[in-house]
């Protein structure tokens, strides 16, 4: 049986066939997503901010409406202090670009973990290369969490920046984002938390989450892609430099120097993704209506149906610490099968799974596997999913089992 | 299975269980890797190369059955050829994963083992695999040649 929120989403509902287990990629999008981008564009486009004309103020409203679901969904009180970006690839940018070259000096240290996002590994390791600083990485338990003691251990006064994944893509580990702050608190870091894993499976209630930054993909949650943000405090936003220049982001323009308007416009430099903004709060709205709680229940249950039943074929391995304590990840590997190939096999069973490092090279050399099978499972997964991967995994076996011929 | 076969024959699954020329090679006159930055895999191949040709070529890395198969079948097709008759049979390789050649018959008698590939071509995803080992066998070639 399908469940029926897949009759929610067009392109599932038109491919009964389908077995899309690459959500931790990319969502699918609700048909109330798509209305309400096309509502936008049918009734109320136009250039916000800019226009002297009733048009323009209602795509004004719109715009800042989209900002205070969004805020709401994401527990975030000071609805300002939420700058839309194409996603957490550029909020994490903005971050150790505008703040990291105004506050990062020689010698400071940025600590990271083994378990990040390229998005969220890389900016910070060119920041510490540009300013000379060290960049920390910061190793795992062996089954793949955050290893806090050690964590404890690497901070020192000169920890300037603590960065680290709500959610891992690769593994599907639910960090402890509390005690990972409060480390950093302790010696003054600034915490900056990559949420693109973390907001679309678990409640952020970024007001009592103890983090600086949170940055997060619209298009991971049920919404269009092209448009994210990142969640920041006051302060720090006020303090800091604008990350782009050009229109809506300044104040005044004189033809030596120019200042800046006030949160968020400082941070949103040119003609905002008013339409996505608006495909996104209906995102937040549709996953409210489901109940974050129930969002992650429903798929805990089919990421521990699906380790249970993978490991019980031979020469299976999941990684990452147990279901309960994993977002909706299944990452895998196959004896003798790799990861590649599988996919192959797989694609040709209807089943979408994801097969290389997932953007996390530095987590791959330390699980020493060139690339892991993932299969990943959001709103609109189903225990049918989980029967065409694992009959399909089976499948491959008895494939690459097939008797060799004397070569 | 029947596509599923037709890109997985047992000539590329035997050769992906037991490559052939898999290992450094001592002495090499030149080398170079390949990446396939989707699934982060890695080819090593190196190469003696002599007035005549390729004198000997073996490889190392990690990789899907199709890219390991290729390079393995690779280095037994190229031993002792000519750089002139090597970049012939990268052609013809690339247009039979690509589809371009359907061989006849005779023709995938001469191409030997390397005509198993004739099925990567249903798996547009999967042509780079197959062909990265020649690419990097390649850019081997033309480094060996620049200096
Ligand atoms: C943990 C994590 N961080 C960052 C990103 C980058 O997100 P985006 O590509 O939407 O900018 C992703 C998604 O691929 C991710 O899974």
């Amino acid at each position: 049986m399908r469940t029926s929120r897949r009759a929610d989403f067009p392109l599932l509902a038109r491919d009964p066939g389908l077995h899309y287990l690459d959500s931790a990629a990319t969502s699918h999008k609700p048909r109330a997503v798509l209305d309400a981008i096309r509502d936008f564009y049918e009734r109320d486009n136009a250039n916000p901010h800019r226009g002297a004309y009733d048009l323009s103020a209602r795509a004004t409203e719109r715009y800042h409406g989209a900002r205070e679901r969004i805020a709401r969904f994401l527990g975030v009180s000071d609805v300002d202090c939420l700058l839309f970006t194409r996603g957490t690839t550029e909020a994490l940018n903005l971050v150790a670009t505008a703040w990291g070259h105004a506050y990062i000096g020689a010698g400071d240290e940025i600590v990271v973990t083994a378990l990040e996002h390229h998005a969220n590994f890389v900016p910070w390791q060119q920041l510490a290369l540009a300013r000379a600083a060290r960049l920390v990485v910061s190793p795992l338990t062996d089954d793949q969490r955050v290893d806090v003691g050690a964590l404890r251990q690497l901070v020192g006064p000169r920890t300037r920046v603590v960065a680290f994944g709500h959610v891992s893509n690769a593994i599907g580990t639910v960090n402890p984002v509390r005690d990972i702050a409060a480390i950093a608190r302790s010696v003054g870091a600034l915490v900056v938390c990559d949420g693109a894993q973390g907001a679309p499976h678990l409640r952020v209630d970024f007001d009592a989450l103890d983090v600086d930054f949170y940055a997060f993909s619209g298009h991971k949650m049920c919404g269009p892609m092209g448009i994210g943000g990142l969640v920041g405090r006051r302060a720090i936003l006020e303090a800091m430099p604008p990350y782009q220049f050009g229109g809506d982001m300044i104040d005044f323009v004189r033809d030596d120097h120019s200042t800046w308007n006030v949160l968020p416009h400082k941070f949103e430099a040119g003609t905002p993704n008013v339409a996505d903004a608006v495909g996104l709060a209906a995102a937040c709205e549709y996953l409210d209506g489901i109940g974050l709680d129930e969002v992650l229940a429903h798929e805990r249950a089919l990421t521990s149906l699906a380790s249970e039943r993978l490991q019980l074929i031979d020469g299976v391995r999941v990684f990452g610490p147990p279901a309960r304590e994993r977002s909706g990840v299944v990452s895998f590997s196959v004896d003798d099968i790799h990861p590649h190939d599988l996919a192959t096999v797989l694609d040709q069973r209807g089943v979408c799974i994801r097969a290389g490092h997932h953007c996390a090279q530095p987590l791959m050399r330390r699980l020493g596997v060139p690339a892991t099978a993932r299969a990943s499972f959001y709103v609109y997964s189903d225990e049918s999913d989980v029967d065409a991967l694992v009959r399909a995994v089976e499948e491959a076996k008895l494939l690459f089992a097939a008797p060799s011929l004397t070569i | 299975m029947a596509d599923l076969q037709d890109l997985y024959q047992s000539i590329i699954l035997d050769h992906n269980r037991k490559p052939k020329n898999y290992g450094a090679l001592e002495g090499a006159t030149c080398s170079a890797e390949g990446r396939n930055p989707l699934c982060g895999d890695a080819v090593r191949v190196e190469l003696v190369v002599g007035e005549g040709g390729i004198e000997d070529v073996r490889f190392t890395g990690s990789g899907c059955a199709v890219s390991r198969a290729s390079a393995s079948i690779m280095t037994q097709a190229v031993k002792g050829r000519t750089r002139a008759e090597v970049e012939q049979m990268f052609i013809r390789f690339h247009e039979l994963v690509t589809g371009k050649l359907k061989p006849e018959p005779a023709e995938a008698r001469a191409m030997g083992e390397m005509a198993a590939f004739s099925g990567v071509s249903k798996f547009p995803i999967r042509v780079k695999c197959a062909s990265m080992p020649w690419h990097t066998l390649r850019k081997a070639l033309e480094d060996a040649a620049s200096t």
